[in-house]
């Protein structure tokens, strides 16, 4: 991510100039080939990466083994939204835990992107998304309430069904570079337009050996049976529904509208002064 | 009148105040309570203004030199407990030689200048008080200027030497007069200033700081790097910050606290509000949803706002997706943009209602209870709206009643004049 550290200006704090050297650095391209790398960045202006993802915290109460300030076990964590291994595209997920906890700051390195802790407390969780650096050199905030107990009170907390919340959101890269665009083509967990016509990618360089990294993806996770399902489809037809219900109505207003005015009209000519 | 009595100013007999004239004037004869008619007389049938004195007792005042404090007209008797807490100003006295030596100025003569540290060791540097006595007219700044100026250059030169007093605050921080006259005048005006124009001054620089932080975003976008250490830094303190109050903030910020997302007050247009969102390089898609969504309804009141919000709800639509993906939020950005534009059609069909009843006899849509409701347009807004947008379907034929002909009551049961949930089906 600071590749270019050395070629930085010397500035009060934030580095104001930003030349055009710079911004061809974060993307790693060789000089020669600058012209040529510049029509393809304006091509990409209109492909966006997304990548779906879900965060959010499962937590069990530990019952009997509960104590005073240790009642539940949590895991909070970002993972893609099919289970999908996010590593591709992030490269490290801090946590912000509350300041009662031991070295509040945690960060994880490496795909699942998830943090266990026990407590008894709910508070914000502030999670930040650092990305690789041909993905994205700005990193990425989230924020998730944790949630330990069940939204009736009266509930019983039971120590086999524990308390899951989750948010569905997606991480939107709108121009992104050529080489990152290549890497990620074809995986699963990312979500690509249509490429224009005409539009040729290099192929994908595989940036480590597949068989020697951990598997990063959740599908096996062991929280799995507790993830959510989000489906776009029902929203989408919640959706539609709605819209067509909003425009009959629109259509019957102007139809009011046009009556009155003609009425109206008739009115004014005959009644004369 | 009392006040001409005490003056011995003879009353005037006015013909107009002559009623109000003889009030006072019986005075004196009316008896007051408490006390006997002819003790009152004694004292010339006028209550004293001040309680005298007993001569006995002023030989128990305290020293004459003390300063003593007054209550109500009566100095203390008795020994002065209060004397312990009496403080005093050490006030430079000058001899004549030095005067001439060091202190001489054009603006002011050495009577003056006597006078006035006479007056400032009275009444221990009150400059108020001391500009209030001094006898030509000085204003305090004047005054101040004159005792600190003595006062400083009589310390430089009595010192040994003048490193010895140069850490003095008299020689450090002279009086300066001219910032004192200009830091009050500017305090005044601050003091005297309307309410209007605080709020514009408030409202201009709201608007400085917009275009600022919007120019700091633009900036931050272009420039490929900061470095991350600063980033964790300024991150972590603004997730301590968050922490601390456990605040969630509603939107998604993905720049650090020292850079301002460009704000959308400014950027009204949706358009550019997705070329503000292309300069973040990342996002997510809730955050740009908000943006799009407030773009969309910039124009719109804080009412109407509200208004989208109920029918969406009466649609049955999350008013924040729970599945937000790119089709997702396209949908719902339009069903918004198709709400705002059905509440203006509404709006615009209330207002030719009122503008057609004009025409015929008053009572056009009379309700029971909100007499001349097709009078006001704007009430109308308020209390009909609601109603209609009941996308269940059975109000619109109520709806549709009230626009039969003129003078036909319709059969409302319910007086829609307050604002009331959608459960209406069953007042029908």
């Amino acid at each position: 991510m600071t590749n270019s550290s050395s070629s930085k200006k010397h500035g009060p704090g934030q580095p104001e100039e930003s030349g055009p050297t710079l911004k061809l650095q974060r993307i790693k391209m060789s000089k020669p080939e600058e012209a040529e790398k510049k029509n393809l960045n304006k091509k990409l202006k209109d492909v966006e990466i997304s990548i779906p993802i879900v965060y959010g915290n499962v937590a069990f109460w530990l019952g009997k083994k509960a104590s005073e300030y240790q009642s539940h076990k949590w895991t909070v964590y970002v993972r893609g939204a099919t289970n999908e291994d996010l590593g591709v595209v992030i490269k490290r997920a801090v946590f912000q835990l509350h300041s009662s906890f031991n070295n509040p700051t945690r960060a994880v390195e490496s795909p699942p992107f998830e943090l266990s802790e026990s407590g008894w407390g709910e508070f914000e969780i502030a999670i930040t998304l650092y990305f690789h650096a041909d993905v994205c050199d700005k990193p990425l905030n989230l924020y998730h309430h944790l949630k330990l107990y069940p939204e009736d009170e009266s509930g019983s907390m039971s120590t086999k069904k524990p308390v899951v919340v989750e948010s569905y959101d997606e991480i939107v890269f709108p121009e992104p570079s050529d080489s990152f665009l290549a890497r990620v083509q074809n995986h699963p967990a990312v979500t690509l337009p249509r490429l224009p016509v005409g539009f040729t990618l290099p192929p994908p360089v595989p940036i480590e050996d597949t068989s020697k990294r951990k598997r990063g993806d959740t599908k096996d996770h062991p929280l799995a049976q507790w993830f959510m399902n989000f489906s776009e489809a029902d929203e989408l037809l919640q959706l539609a529904a709605a819209r067509q219900q909003v425009q009959a109505h629109i259509a019957k207003l102007k139809r009011q509208i046009s009556l009155i005015d003609g009425q109206q009209q008739q009115l004014r000519s005959t009644s004369d002064p | 009148m009392d006040a001409k009595d005490i003056l011995g100013i003879p009353k005037t007999q006015l013909p107009t105040t002559q009623e109000k004239k003889s009030r006072p004037q019986k005075e004196p004869q009316r008896k007051p309570d408490g006390i006997s008619r002819e003790v009152y007389a004694l004292t010339g049938g006028l209550a004293p203004l001040m309680p005298s004195i007993d001569v006995s007792q002023l030989k128990k005042r305290p020293p004459s030199d003390e300063k003593v404090r007054v209550v109500n007209g009566v100095p203390p008797t008795g020994d002065y407990s209060f004397a312990k807490y009496n403080k005093s100003v050490d006030v430079v006295k000058y001899t004549d030689e030095e005067y001439e030596k060091y202190l001489t100025d054009p603006m002011w003569t050495k009577e003056e200048t006597d006078q006035l540290f006479e007056l400032c060791e009275r009444f221990d540097l009150r400059f108020i008080v001391i500009a209030d006595r001094f006898p030509s007219s000085r204003t305090v700044e004047e005054l101040k200027d004159r005792y600190y100026g003595v006062s400083r250059a009589i310390l430089i030169a009595r010192a040994p030497s003048p490193t010895d007093v140069s850490g003095h605050p008299l020689v450090k921080d002279p009086y300066n007069v001219s910032q004192e006259v200009e830091r009050k005048r500017a305090l005044s005006m601050v003091l005297s200033q309307t309410k209007h124009q605080e709020r514009k001054d408030a409202e201009v620089l709201a608007e400085a700081k917009r275009i600022t932080d919007s120019r700091m975003a633009s900036r931050a976008a272009e420039e490929p790097e900061m470095p991350v250490a600063s980033h964790v830094g300024s991150e972590s303190a603004d997730r301590a910050v968050v922490l601390g109050d456990t605040v969630s903030p509603s939107s998604n910020i993905q720049l650090p606290s020292a850079t301002v997302v460009p704000s959308t007050s400014i950027i009204a247009d949706s358009a550019s509000t997705l070329a503000s969102l292309r300069m973040l390089r990342v996002y997510l898609r809730t955050y740009a949803l908000e943006q799009m969504v407030q773009a969309a309804s910039s124009s719109a009141g804080l009412r109407t706002i509200k208004r989208v919000e109920q029918a969406l709800q009466e649609l049955g639509v999350n008013l924040k997706p729970k599945v937000p993906t790119k089709a997702v939020c396209a949908e719902h950005l339009e069903l918004r943009k198709e709400i705002l534009t059905l509440l203006n059609l509404q709006k615009q069909l209330q207002y030719k209602e009122a503008e057609g009843s004009s025409y015929r006899d008053g009572s056009y849509i009379d309700m029971p209870g909100t007499p001349k409701r097709s009078q006001r347009a704007g009430d109308q807004d308020r209390t009909f709206v609601p109603e209609s947008i009941n996308f269940g379907g059975e109000r619109v034929g109520k709806r549709d009643q009230k626009r039969k002909g003129p003078g036909r009551l319709s059969e409302a049961p319910s007086s829609p004049a307050h604002k009331r949930p959608r459960k209406k089906a069953s007042d029908l």
